[in-house]
């Protein structure tokens, strides 16, 4: 997978991983894959649905040592 | 992509933990690519206030209004558990241990994504409060502006 960039919003509280998210999703092209690092437990149906609205795709979510990790792809 | 979605709150009240969860709605909203707009009224219009005293021409009504307001978010009090102004330092030390935003800060970040603060200009007269008193490049306005943006709204809110 071709990563154009890395969002890391570990340790960080709602509602700043999705505002970060959307940040960096703005600078990317379609077609483009943000990767995204956050210890937030809502963040699973947060970035799910996040994604889903803004016409985005959810590639891949893996959890390790309690880091959540995203892979969207922008719509 | 379709023409964007609205958010508009009324934000009534003047407790600290209920301007941020309205804060907190607001700024996700716009990271919904929703065009956001925060209707201060009442209470409320003291998250706007700045935290320095401004000196104002007014009458003693006004004044003593005021004294008796919170001046500025950080110096609002908590809707449960307030304990005479201890409840917030207690929440406030969690807060910096979860790492969540505080209200000043959710403002900032409210303002750096284009959210639109208003300040309704008929409560701002009853309890005295002066436009060089509220935070800078806030918009000002009644009852009819805010309709004219909650008509067209997906999500509206009165807290």
């Amino acid at each position: 997978m071709n990563i154009t960039k890395v969002v890391d919003a570990k340790g960080l509280a709602c509602p700043m991983p999705i505002v970060k998210t959307k940040k960096a999703m703005n600078e990317l092209e379609s077609g483009q894959v943000l990767e995204i690092y956050t210890t937030d437990n809502g963040a699973m149906n947060d970035l799910t649905a996040w994604a889903k609205s803004g016409g985005h795709e959810l590639l891949k979510h893996e959890k390790a040592n309690d880091i959540l990790k995203f892979w969207i792809k922008k719509g | 992509m379709t023409e964007k979605k609205k958010t508009t709150i009324v934000l009534f009240s003047g407790d600290y933990d209920k301007a941020m969860a309205a804060y907190i709605i607001a700024n996700g909203a716009a990271a919904y690519d929703h065009e956001v707009t925060i209707f201060h009224t009442f209470w409320g219009l003291n998250a706007l206030r700045k935290d320095e005293n401004i000196p104002v021409k007014k009458g003693f009504m006004e004044k003593m209004f005021g004294k008796m307001m919170p001046r500025g978010a950080d110096k609002m009090g908590l809707s449960k558990m307030n304990f005479a102004g201890f409840g917030p330092k207690m929440i406030k030390d969690v807060m910096k241990k979860h790492n969540a935003m505080t209200l000043p800060q959710l403002i900032e970040m409210a303002q750096e994504q284009d959210i639109k603060l208003v300040a309704c200009t008929m409560t701002m007269d009853l309890l005295g409060l002066q436009q060089e008193e509220l935070v800078e490049s806030i918009e000002y306005a009644g009852v009819a502006a805010y309709l004219a943006d909650a008509e067209e709204g997906n999500v509206n809110l009165f807290i």
